[in-house]
């Protein structure tokens, strides 16, 4: 049987805090609409959500580009931005480099690269320094 | 109880979502750090921060809370208000200060849940 997927694409804008979140936002309610487990749509939006923030934060925006099939929903959220020196240093609870105006907004407490992690099934993240950022999240249903 | 016992607890006003006064709450938070609601929280209907902006609502949306408050009196603008009522979610401005509105919801049987 040919396997069904939906495939979906967002611009992320990078100079608007304001909008950061709508991606993730349309995809859980896409998720919802397609009938998917409340667990399920939640973890993808937020592990989504913190990655659109990341992108918004410190690398100027990106693109997102989500994969719905009936076993997983796999987000790729690129960026041209900064990249990450130190990949483990950015995986550890707390560890933060967003500025000063960005905690005064509720962000940058060090939260976001370990909560994708933590909400996402499987984390990939493909990063050099001064060329970007790809990081690829892949959420499964659990029958 | 109720978003509508939250708001005569809080002495506070509702801003958006009237209609929604009668949805059952029984679990709260209260921050205003956005990353630690994203990373600690879980199965909270009702938000209380002294953060005012859009990302709010949108943590509040993504965590499926049904409720947040604005503690000493701050006023969501246009565009919070506008997204709130599009994802059903309540906001309400409360005079209090966010220790004292924790306390009287706590008191009247609210609980930090997991």
């Amino acid at each position: 049987m040919r396997e069904v997927s939906i495939k979906l694409h967002y611009d992320v804008p990078g100079d608007d805090f304001t909008r950061a979140g709508e991606a993730s936002g349309l995809v859980k309610r896409k998720l919802k609409q397609l009938g998917f487990s409340p667990d399920v749509i939640r973890r993808v939006a937020i592990a989504m959500y913190e990655g659109e923030i990341n992108m918004v934060i410190h690398a100027g925006g990106g693109q997102i580009d989500v994969e719905i099939l009936p076993d997983r929903v796999t987000a790729v959220l690129a960026d041209q931005g900064p990249g990450i020196p130190d990949v483990e240093q950015a995986m550890q609870e707390g560890w933060s480099t967003a500025p000063d105006n960005v905690r005064s907004l509720g962000f940058g407490a060090g939260m976001g690269l370990p909560n994708i992690k933590k909400y996402s099934d499987t984390l990939d993240i493909a990063t050099k320094v001064g060329e970007g950022t790809t990081l690829t999240i892949t959420v499964f249903m659990k029958s | 109880m109720t978003i509508a016992d939250v708001r005569d607890i809080l002495q506070a006003t509702v801003i958006t979502g009237e209609e929604r006064l009668e949805t059952e709450v029984h679990n709260a938070c209260g921050s205003d750090m956005m990353s630690d609601v994203l990373a600690f929280v879980k199965d909270q209907s009702v938000l209380l921060t002294g953060l005012v902006n859009t990302q709010v609502v949108r943590t509040a949306d993504m965590m499926d809370m049904v409720c947040i408050v604005f503690v000493r009196g701050k006023e969501p603008g246009p565009e919070m208000v506008e997204l709130a009522a599009d994802r059903g979610i309540v906001l309400m401005k409360s005079p209090l200060r966010m220790f004292t509105a924790c306390g009287l919801l706590y008191e009247k049987g609210l609980r930090g849940g997991n």
